[in-house]
């Protein structure tokens, strides 16, 4: 590993860390801990990432999963996904969960919700059409509940048609009997999550670690 | 009370000149024995027959209580009936007014009012303020500032306590002040009674101006967790001051008793905790006396602590914190919003009777009066506070994701009221300090000036500095379907990282949670039940019983928006005949559940909470039957359409019939030509 740290390298961390915003140590960090789950390889598969213990319990792990490989979320303007992603395409994905910084311009920060926000959204519209459907909704609570057994799938479907019907409420107001809605567009989105504080909640500390032994240091 | 015997007297003199019977001063099943002349012919000759007897001695304890209560509560009513004087001026300022008031009446009148006894204040007064501020903490804000809030807390506190203790101690000793008499372990037993922030007074200023949740849970959790410093730093300087010399082995006692003080009080909050959850899980069949449990073994957990030496109030909130979740997954409806307006009445009450108290100790305790001295613990109790605040921020933010602005660190500074736990454990000194009046007078003065000058103006500064305020905002599902989709995710992505983050504990303390613990504090099969269910089930019951007291669908579901706007479902085509039957059946069931429930007899000691779900498969009833009328009415408008329809292709196809057999007819004409 410490092999790979050649002059090029550094230059190329540094280009990345000044498009990303991350600092050159959160980068080399990880770097380390993509080439872990790579075995050393250039690029990381799924099967990779299904490989890691920390997500066997996690009731939304092919979601997760899928959200590396989605090229929505790789600040391209392409839909659809890859099979295979390189240390750049990680470092992208991870961005989204970079904490706001201090001093934001309200519409820095507005921009920042937004890019959080849509990261979220891409997760639900599995079908990359820009909007979230009842199938697609009821989908994302089934999966949340999958870890409850029977009583969790009775619920889900009425949870996530009450949920719909909340998200029609708030952003159509009336609508006659005839009208269909069609599903949650990006706007709606950002309407009914208007008071969740996304910039300051979705964030991950990158840790200044020590990936042989995965204990956790000082954050930088 | 004496003030009551005089009254009685009084009215015995009018009405022995008007010539009634009346007896007084004699309790009633006593023999009368102290009357003098007139026993000794009892025998002989026969006194009237007592009509109207007064006996106050019997009830004079328990009459003056109630009657304060009533007072209190009568001086809160007036101020909400004036409206312009409650949106300026805080309550609990208003409230030491009165106070002051009433303590100058009674002081008038010649009898010495009731000072604010330590006792009364530690046991009844302050448990059900902290109770209720403990059961319902904010638990996600606390959990996720718990860092910041002890350093606040602890660190802030110590410092407060040295550099005012310290910096009098250093102006005692200059002659022109006159209180050389006053050695450095007085100083520093002063400065740390006065150095806490009071719960109660950041409550009840709080409460009005609804500062954004960071800040409000920061001062408040801060005013919360320096009880245990507070009760260390007390006892030490106590005892020390008897004895007049401190070793470096006491020192480390003293940091030694401080972790025993603080986890200690925790664990005993926590056992009664767990006590009450468990027992809980068994009151389905005398749903009246559960609100009881939570409130006794809450009361017991912080009397069990205070026997010990140990924080009361940390015991308290640790109590209130571990049994709620439990609890609150056992209990039925009603006795939830028992518990919840049982403790905001009493905390209510307490938090009147204290500030009203406050006021009244004011004037009649015995008051030394030093300019200098007074003076400057006030000015440095500002500046200690704001120098604290400050270098702490300056260390925590390195730690932060979240940073504290300046704006926030202006509002912990200036939020840090005292109040009546620093006047009650100032009550306590006993008398042989010979400068416990001199501390009395300074601590009344510490809590007029924060209670009075920054209570009264915290509230314009947070509008003129544009300090984010609370954001109002409904319990909705989609927020809370997010929130779990959140946690799952950044659990997550911190796993793909490889570092083992706050998520991923609080995963693991998680499910070690569902696995093991609900297991036994649960009833029932609701163990298993998923946090976002048990939210579903709670919002569909609370619209449900809006609908029934109000009568139709709440204002938040417009009537026009329903499931047919989201998922048009091919409806069957019903026919009259079974549409009908449909509303017949539909009508049935509702006479029959009404007729069930007014059938049933009602008990004192049963409490029916299959009342509750009948009003539930009631309201679901009508909302079924609301439904059907929706989608019969559209099928109606639909089957109407379809017909003209069919009536029209009809006529479309006689005509397209006509063309096609002139068409064949023209073909058959052209080829047979």
């Amino acid at each position: 590993m410490g092999a790979s740290q050649s002059a090029g390298t550094e230059h190329e961390f540094q280009d990345l860390a000044d498009r990303t915003g991350f600092s050159l140590e959160q980068i080399g960090n990880i770097n380390k801990r993509f080439r872990q789950l790579s075995n050393n390889e250039e690029t990381l598969s799924r099967e990779d990432l299904a490989s890691i213990p920390a997500l066997d319990n996690n009731p939304i792990r092919a979601q997760i999963i899928n959200a590396f490989f989605d090229k929505r979320n790789l600040h391209q303007n392409e839909t659809g996904t890859v099979q295979e992603i390189g240390f750049e395409e990680f470092l992208m994905v991870m961005t989204h969960f970079r904490p706001a910084a201090m001093g934001l311009t309200e519409e820095e920060r507005e921009n920042l919700r937004r890019e959080k926000l849509r990261f979220l959204f891409n997760m639900h519209d599995t079908d990359s059409d820009g909007t979230i459907n009842l199938e697609e909704y009821r989908r994302v609570v089934e999966e949340l509940l999958s870890k409850a057994g029977t009583i969790g799938q009775e619920t889900a479907k009425a949870i996530a048609d009450a949920a719909m019907l909340e998200v029609a409420s708030t952003t159509r107001g009336k609508m006659e009997p005839d009208e269909f809605y069609e599903g949650i567009t990006f706007e709606n989105f950002l309407q009914i999550l208007n008071t969740f504080d996304i910039e300051t909640r979705m964030h991950v500390r990158f840790l200044h670690m020590d990936t042989a032994t995965l204990r956790c240091g000082k954050s930088k | 009370g004496d003030f009551f015997l005089m009254l009685i007297r009084f009215l015995r003199f009018v009405f022995v000149g008007i010539g009634l019977p009346i007896e007084a001063s004699a309790p009633a099943y006593q023999s009368h024995g102290t009357e003098g002349s007139h026993l000794t012919n009892i025998t002989n000759t026969k006194k009237a027959f007592p009509v109207l007897a007064v006996n106050y001695e019997h009830v004079r304890k328990p009459f003056e209580i109630a009657l304060w209560i009533l007072l209190a509560l009568l001086m809160k009513l007036g101020f909400h009936l004036i409206p312009r004087l409650s949106a300026v001026v805080p309550e609990s300022c208003l409230l030491i007014v009165v106070g002051l008031l009433v303590g100058g009446l009674i002081k008038v009148i010649g009898e010495e009012p009731p000072v604010l006894d330590s006792q009364l204040f530690f046991l009844c007064l302050l448990p059900p303020i902290i109770l209720d501020a403990g059961y319902f903490l904010p638990i996600r804000p606390f959990t996720e500032n718990v860092g910041t809030i002890l350093v606040f807390a602890v660190i802030g506190t110590l410092w407060n306590a040295f550099f005012m203790g310290g910096l009098l101690y250093a102006l005692c000793q200059i002659e022109s002040v006159g209180l050389s008499g006053v050695d450095l372990l007085a100083c520093l037993l002063f400065g740390s009674i006065v150095s806490a922030v009071d719960p109660v007074a950041v409550l009840a200023v709080f409460e009005e101006i609804h500062i954004n949740e960071l800040v409000h849970i920061l001062v408040f959790g801060e005013s919360l967790l320096n009880d245990a410093v507070t009760v260390v730093l007390y006892n030490l300087f106590e005892e020390f001051s008897k004895v007049g010399t401190v070793t470096v082995l006491d020192v480390f006692l003293g940091v030694v008793c401080f972790f025993v003080v603080s986890l200690g009080g925790v664990l005993v909050g926590a056992i009664y905790g767990f006590l009450a959850a468990f027992t809980s899980r068994f009151t389905s069949h005398t749903r009246v006396i559960e609100p009881l449990f939570v409130f006794l073994y809450s009361y017991m957990a912080y009397l069990s602590s205070e026997m010990f030496h140990l924080s009361g109030i940390m015991a308290l909130i640790a109590c209130g914190v571990v049994m709620r979740p439990y609890v609150e997954a056992n209990i039925s409806h009603k006795s939830y919003t028992t518990i919840k307006y049982f403790l905001k009445m009493w905390s209510s009450v307490s938090e009147t009777l204290i500030f009203i108290f406050l006021g009244v100790s004011t004037v009649a305790g015995p008051h030394a009066w030093n300019w200098t001295f007074v003076i400057t613990t006030v000015i440095l109790c500002l500046v200690s506070r704001v120098l604290g605040v400050i270098g702490l921020t300056f260390i925590i933010n390195k730690f932060r994701i979240v940073k504290l602005t300046k704006k926030d660190q202006f509002i912990v500074a200036y939020g840090g009221l005292r109040g009546a736990i620093a006047f009650s454990l100032g009550y306590l000194l006993s008398n042989s300090h010979q400068m416990r009046n001199l501390f009395l007078t300074a601590i009344i003065t510490v809590i007029f000036f924060t209670v009075f000058v920054q209570g009264m103006t915290i509230r314009p500064l947070v509008e003129l500095l544009a300090v984010k305020k609370k954001k109002e905002s409904k319990p909705s599902i989609n927020e809370e379907i997010h929130t779990e989709f959140l946690d799952h995710l950044l659990t997550g992505v911190e796993g793909v990282c490889g570092h083992y983050g706050h998520y991923h504990w609080k995963e693991k303390l998680n499910r070690f949670n569902k696995t093991y613990v609900k297991r036994w504090l649960i009833a029932g099969e609701n163990f298993k039940e998923p946090e976002l269910i048990a939210f579903y089930r709670k919002m569909e019951l609370k619209q449900a019983i809006m609908m029934v007291e109000s009568g139709q669908l709440p204002s938040v579901l417009p009537s026009t928006i329903s499931m047919q706007n989201i998922q048009p479902r091919a409806i069957p085509r019903v026919s009259k005949k079974r549409e009908e039957e449909i509303r017949r059946i539909l009508r049935a069931n509702l006479q029959n559940n009404k007729q069930k429930m007014r059938s049933r007899s009602y008990s004192r000691h049963t409490l029916f909470d299959a009342d509750e779900e009948d009003d539930v498969s009631e309201v679901r009833l009508r909302k079924t039957k609301m439904e059907m009328e929706r989608r019969v009415s559209v099928m109606e408008r639909r089957v109407s359409v379809m017909e003209r329809r069919v009536s029209v292709m009809e006529r479309e196809g006689r005509w397209r019939g006509r063309v096609s057999v002139m068409e064949r007819e023209g073909k058959c004409d052209g080829e047979g030509g």
